[in-house]
């Protein structure tokens, strides 16, 4: 990868492949090969967050879920 | 990750909720400390959502922003002196001290490598004779990954360690007394790896965010609802990716490579127990152990060609960049005076770059 790059954020992608310690991910398309060794039990479909190279955290589908729906309530209010 | 059905329409109840709570209040100022926060903020131009009398200001969010000209000069020392192969981030790359900065020594022939992650630099250093010198930068969310790196034991890879840990400065940033915070937003990313319970002993109101617009405002809400009833409580909005206990596996490898210790960050002065050396026990892979004598004769210096930058002040939430007479003067983007003006996490280079004067 050249030129510069955000060091400070996190992407969220999609796990195609678990091979620990690591996984191929897929970020909007763009399929990136990172390691996962920091998350236990991780499951092809899985979201997380990478950060340099390295998933630091699962998304959790169903509290994303919550929040959109909480969201929702007040856009409606 | 968030698909909102209507993102207009939440944004736009949610700053209305954001004016009535404030309504016939007094001043309230919120501090958030996240490079990437400052630039949701900037990008979907909330500043001009809020009520008049609820200020956000951006704090000490951005690793490459606050690691001293010292470190930075540490790095070019041991490039002068040593035949190493130096690696680190392209954001730390652009910064420069007296003119200097990595990509100044790579182009006068120095082996500088620019690299996305840290594991890159692992590589390198597995098909290279040479030292391979990783400067390491970044808050808790970055060190877990230097730490596996060093686990790795890859015998000529080596750290020089400006990591530091988070947590301590929020407390440092309570004992100003030029600066005013009712509440925090806490960092996202590093929440992931801490928890929540990182944060129980600090004594403001706080809360967890994520990162889409509506996220920012709907933990606005939540904090000011607290600040406005006098609780100091701690609140989680980023449910989906911030745990209560963290992440353990991160956590524990970062104890087991790094230490802790008093060091100094830009803008803020020394702060307790915020730097991440490496532990004893991982001296052999300790840029500054290794290359001991070569630091002998290290003696920082003052770059007066930053007298006049106000990035401290910046990164205190003092000032906005607007305030600084070299904003999108002297300093712009692409001939960048300060940290905060290089790193896109920056709160000057967001500014600069959303500018819409
Ligand atoms: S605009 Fe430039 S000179 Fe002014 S505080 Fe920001 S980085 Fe420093």
């Amino acid at each position: 990868m050249d030129g510069v790059v955000e060091m400070c954020i996190a992407i969220p992608g999609r796990v195609v492949e678990v091979d620990y310690p690591f996984a191929i991910v897929d970020f909007k398309g763009t399929k990136r090969k990172v390691r996962v060794d920091l998350l236990d039990d991780l499951k092809e479909g899985d979201w997380v967050l990478v950060h340099v190279g390295i998933a630091i955290q699962k998304v959790d589908e169903e509290e994303a879920k919550r929040t959109v729906k909480l969201l929702e309530q007040i856009g409606l209010g | 990750m968030l698909k909102l059905r209507d993102r207009r329409r939440t944004i736009k109840s949610l700053s209305e909720e954001l004016r009535r709570l404030m309504q016939g209040g007094g001043e309230v100022t919120v501090m958030h400390l996240c490079g990437t926060h400052e630039d949701t903020i900037s990008r979907y131009n909330l500043r001009s959502l809020l009520p008049e009398n609820l200020k956000v200001v951006s704090g000490p969010g951005c690793p490459v922003c606050i690691t001293p000209d010292e470190d930075l000069q540490r790095a070019f020392h041991l490039l002068e002196k040593e035949k190493v192969t130096l690696t680190t981030f392209g954001d730390m790359a652009r910064v420069p001290f007296e003119g200097r900065s990595f990509f100044y020594y790579k182009s006068k022939g120095y082996d500088v490598r620019i690299v996305y992650s840290v594991f890159d630099a692992l590589e390198i250093a597995k098909e290279s004779d040479k030292p391979v010198v990783f400067f390491a930068i970044g808050f808790e969310t970055t060190m877990p990954s230097t730490a596996l790196a060093v686990l790795d034991g890859v015998e000529n890879f080596y750290v020089l360690s400006a990591h530091r840990y988070f947590i301590p400065a929020m407390e440092h940033l309570l004992s100003f007394e030029d600066v005013r915070i009712d509440g925090f937003i806490c960092p996202g990313h590093v929440s992931t790896i801490v928890g929540v319970k990182a944060y129980e002993h600090i004594k403001v109101p706080q809360v967890i965010a994520g990162f889409e617009p509506e996220d920012v405002l709907l933990a606005l809400c939540m904090l000011v609802k607290a600040i406005k009833n006098g609780e100091v409580c701690l609140m989680n909005e980023y449910t989906r990716a911030v745990k209560y206990e963290g992440n353990l596996k991160a956590q524990r490898v970062m104890e087991e490579v790094f230490g802790r210790d008093d060091w100094e960050w830009r803008g803020l002065g020394v702060v307790k127990n915020s730097g991440a050396p490496l532990n004893k026990k991982y001296e052999d892979f300790d840029a500054l152990k290794v290359f001991e004598d070569s630091f002998k004769d290290f003696e920082p210096k003052e770059d007066r060609r930053k007298r006049l930058c106000r990035c401290g002040e910046v990164l205190r939430g003092v000032i906005t960049p607007l305030d600084c007479p070299l904003f999108m003067k002297a300093c712009t983007p692409k001939n960048p005076i300060g940290a905060c003006m290089v790193s896109f996490e920056g709160t000057c280079n967001i500014w600069a770059k959303y500018w819409r004067c």
